[in-house]
C-alpha cells in the first residue's frame, strides 16, 4: 500500500467535518487539527524538564546491558579485591570485614560510572543530531540541562539502589535509617557527577575523548577519596590530594553512617573511620554533603551557561 | 487562512507582513564570509526556494533564520519576530527539517513526536489527534510504535517532516529535504509539502540543489558564494534567459567553437562534454548551423531554457561544476556574468 492509498483510505477519527469551502476542495482529504504553541513560560520549561527526564528513563529501560556492565567494575573491587585482600589485611581491620570497609567507596564508584555514562549520551545526541532538535525548541536551554541532570541522577540513583540492596552480602546491616541516609547521599552524588559530565559534554564533542576523560576522572577520584584506605595518618601529599578530591566528601559520610551501625570496638572505629579533618577539625556530615551539593550546583550552573550560549 | 490568529506581529500595517524579512544578513567564519550581507523577503504563504551548490551559504543562512547561529551583522525577522531579540518567539512559530537526521533512534516514531509536542508546550488534548494526522499524512501511522533506528532513510525524512509540522508552524524550513532519497520518496515528500501549504497556508522556505525541485517554488533565489545573484519566479527567470540551449557533439570542439564565433558571433563553451551555447530560437537556428558550420557535427540537441540555464547564465557555470569546485572556496575566483 502506497502512502497515498493509505492516506485516502485511512479512517480518520474526527467529528463529521463541515463541507469544505469551494475554493479548496482538495483540503478535505486532510482535516488538520491546528495546534497552538504558547509563549515561553515557567510551565513550559517544567514540561521540558519532565520530558527530557522521561527520555532518559525510556532509554535506560531499554539498555539493560548498561545496568549490568556498569556494575562489573564496582563488583570486582567489592567482592574480588575485597575478599582477596582481606586475607592479608585481617591484622589491620580489627575483625571488621574488609568488604564492609570498602563498600561506601564502591557504591560511589558505581554511581559515578552510571552518572557519567548518562551525561555521555549528550555527546551522542550531538553526534546524531538530536541535540539540534532540543536546541531549537522554544524553551530555556537551562531546562534541557536540568532535565538531563535529573535524568542522569535518577538512573545513577537506581543503579546505586541495586548496590544498596546488596548491603547484606558485605555485613552492612539493613537498618532503615542507614539505608535512607546512604540513599540520599548517593542521590546527591549522582546529581553532582551528572552535572559534571554534562558540563564536560558541553565542550567535548567526541565520544572517544569523553570516554578517555571519564576514565581519567573516575579512577583517580575513586582511589584518592580513601575508598580503599582510612583517611588519617596519610603522607602529607596524599592527605592534600585526598582533601581536594570531591568524592572524599561523599565516601566519608557514608562510611560514618555505615560504621555507626556496626557493633565494633572503639579502637577499630578509630582506626578505620577516623573521619575527614580540616586542620584538625572533623568535618561534620552535613558540611560534607554541602560540599558535594555545592560543587554539583556550581557545575550545573556552568553547564547551563555553556549550553545557553549556544553555537 | 494564511495569517495566524492572536499574536500577529509588529510591522504588519496594511499589507500582510512578510513571513521572512532579511536585511544585510552577514555571517563570517574566521576570514571566510559564508553569507555576504543579503537582503530578501519571503511572502506569507509562499513556497520559496534557495538554490545553489553546496557551500554557497544556504545552510548558514537557514541556521541564522532559525536562531541556531547569530548573524555577524545585519538581521532578520521570521514570522514577525526578530531572530536576535525574540528568539523564543521565532522558535515557536517555525518548523525545521534539517539536512542531517535529528531523530532519537532509540525512541519510537510516536515517542519522538510526543517529545517534540512536550518541548513545544502543545495543549495535551490536541496532541493525540494532531499526531495521528501528521503521521497519517506521511504514511507512518501503522509504524508509530516502531523504533526509529529501524527506519529507512526515506521513512526517517518523512517522520522529520511530520515532526517539523506537528506544532502548526507558520514557517517551515526545509534544508535539502530530499537529498539522498530515491525519486519515489522525493516525489511523495513534495506531495506532502503541497498538502501542507493547501491545508494550513504555511510558508515554506527550502534549500535545494536539485534544479527540477526548484520548479515547484513560487520564487527562487539563486545563491552562490554567499550572495544572492538573482531572485524571481522560475518562469520569469527562464524567460530572462530568453534563449534556447543548443548542444552539439563534434569531432573537433575547438574548431567548432572558433567557427561559431566567426560565422555567427556566438561565444560557446564546453559543458558536460559538448559544445554548448544559447540562441533565441534554437529550432530555427539548427538548419543555418548545418549549412554554415564547416566542422562535422555528430549530434545536436535543442532545449528550452531550464533552471540549469538560468543558473549558468547568472553564474557562468553549471550547478554540477559549481558543486565540484565548491571544495576550494578559498581560491579567489572570477565570476563570468552571463547574458544580462
Amino acid at each position: 500500500m502506497t502512502p497515498a492509498e493509505r492516506l485516502a483510505g485511512a479512517p480518520i477519527q474526527t467529528p463529521p467535518a463541515p463541507p469544505p469551502p469551494p475554493s479548496a476542495p482538495a483540503a478535505a482529504a486532510l482535516p488538520i487539527a491546528r495546534v497552538h504553541v504558547p509563549p515561553r513560560s515557567w510551565r513550559g520549561d517544567a514540561r521540558a524538564i519532565k520530558i527530557v527526564w522521561r527520555r532518559e528513563m525510556i532509554r535506560f529501560g531499554q539498555d539493560r546491558l548498561r545496568i549490568v556492565t556498569s556494575l562489573v567494575q564496582p563488583f570486582l573491587f567489592l567482592f574480588v579485591l575485597g575478599t582477596g585482600l582481606s586475607r592479608i589485611a585481617s591484622a589491620g581491620t580489627h575483625g571488621v570485614n574488609l568488604r564492609t570497609f570498602v563498600y561506601p567507596g564502591v557504591l560511589c564508584m558505581a554511581v559515578m560510572f552510571t552518572a557519567m555514562f548518562s551525561a555521555a549520551s549528550l555527546v551522542w545526541d550531538r553526534e546524531f543530531g538530536f541535540l539540534r532538535e532540543m536546541m531549537v525548541a522554544p524553551v530555556r536551554r537551562g531546562s534541557l540541562v536540568v532535565g538531563k541532570c535529573l535524568g542522569g541522577a535518577t538512573v545513577a540513583g537506581a543503579q546505586g539502589a541495586i548496590v544498596i540492596a546488596l548491603a547484606g552480602l558485605v555485613d552492612v546491616p539493613y537498618d532503615p535509617g542507614l539505608i535512607a541516609a546512604v540513599f540520599a547521599l548517593q542521590l546527591l552524588l549522582a546529581f553532582s557527577v551528572t552535572a559534571f559530565g554534562v558540563m564536560a559534554a558541553a565542550r567535548v564533542s567526541q565520544m572517544q575523548s569523553f570516554m578517555a576523560l571519564m576514565q581519567m576522572v573516575i579512577m583517580p577520584m575513586f582511589f584518592l577519596a580513601g575508598s580503599l584506605f582510612p583517611v588519617s595518618g596519610l603522607p602529607r601529599w596524599l592527605e592534600i590530594l585526598n582533601r581536594i578530591d570531591p568524592l572524599t566528601y561523599a565516601v566519608d559520610p557514608m562510611r560514618r553512617i555505615v560504621f555507626s551501625h556496626l557493633h565494633i570496638a572503639p579502637a577499630a572505629r578509630q582506626a578505620l573511620d577516623p573521619g575527614v579533618t580540616w586542620w584538625g577539625w572533623r568535618v561534620p556530615t552535613l558540611v560534607e554533603a554541602g560540599v558535594v551539593a555545592g560543587l554539583g550546583a556550581l557545575m550545573l550552573m556552568v553547564a547551563i551557561a555553556a549550553f545557553s550560549r549556544g553555537e | 487562512m494564511g495569517s495566524a490568529p492572536g499574536d500577529s506581529a509588529a510591522g504588519g500595517r496594511g499589507a500582510p507582513a512578510p513571513a521572512i524579512r532579511v536585511r544585510g544578513l552577514l555571517k563570517r567564519f574566521g576570514d571566510i564570509e559564508a553569507v555576504r550581507g543579503i537582503d530578501f523577503d519571503v511572502h506569507s504563504g509562499e513556497t520559496f526556494g534557495f538554490l545553489g551548490p553546496n557551500g554557497a551559504g544556504k545552510t548558514s543562512t537557514i541556521n541564522m533564520l532559525c536562531t541556531l547561529s547569530r548573524p555577524t551583522a545585519g538581521g532578520a525577522q521570521v514570522a514577525g519576530h526578530d531572530v536576535l531579540t525574540e528568539r523564543d518567539d521565532v522558535r515557536r512559530h517555525i518548523g525545521l527539517v534539517f539536512q542531517d537526521p535529528t531523530l532519537d533512534g532509540y525512541l519510537t516514531a510516536e515517542q519522538n513526536l510526543r517529545l517534540h509536542a512536550e518541548l513545544y508546550g502543545i495543549e495535551r488534548d490536541a496532541v493525540a489527534l494532531r499526531m495521528r494526522q501528521v503521521l497519517e499524512m506521511v504514511g507512518l501511522w501503522e509504524r508509530r510504535a516502531t523504533r526509529v533506528n529501524t527506519f529507512s532513510g526515506g521513512m526517517k525524512r518523512r517522520l522529520e517532516i511530520a515532526r517539523g509540522f506537528l506544532h502548526s508552524p507558520r514557517v517551515l524550513f526545509l534544508d535539502e529535504p530530499t537529498i539522498g532519497l530515491d525519486p519515489q520518496t522525493r516525489h511523495s515528500i513534495w506531495r506532502y509539502i503541497r498538502e501542507l501549504k493547501r491545508a494550513e497556508g504555511i510558508t515554506i522556505f527550502l534549500t535545494t540543489h536539485y534544479m527540477d525541485e526548484a520548479e515547484y517554488c513560487q520564487r527562487i533565489a539563486i545563491m552562490d558564494h554567499g550572495e544572492i545573484i538573482v531572485l524571481d519566479s522560475p518562469q520569469a527567470l527562464k524567460a530572462s534567459v530568453g534563449r534556447d540551449r543548443v548542444q552539439i557533439e563534434t569531432d573537433d570542439d575547438e574548431a567548432a567553437i572558433a567557427e561559431l564565433r566567426r560565422q555567427f558571433g556566438i561565444e560557446a563553451t564546453v559543458a558536460e562534454g559538448r559544445v554548448t551555447f544559447g540562441v533565441p530560437e534554437g529550432a530555427q537556428f539548427v538548419p543555418r548551423l548545418f549549412s554554415k558550420l564547416g566542422a562535422p557535427i555528430r549530434s545536436v540537441s535543442v532545449a528550452r531554457p531550464s533552471l540549469d540555464d538560468v543558473f549558468m547564465s547568472y553564474t557562468g557555470t553549471t550547478i554540477r561544476d559549481a558543486e565540484a569546485s565548491s571544495a576550494d572556496r578559498l581560491r579567489p575566483f572570477a565570476r563570468v556574468m552571463g547574458a544580462r
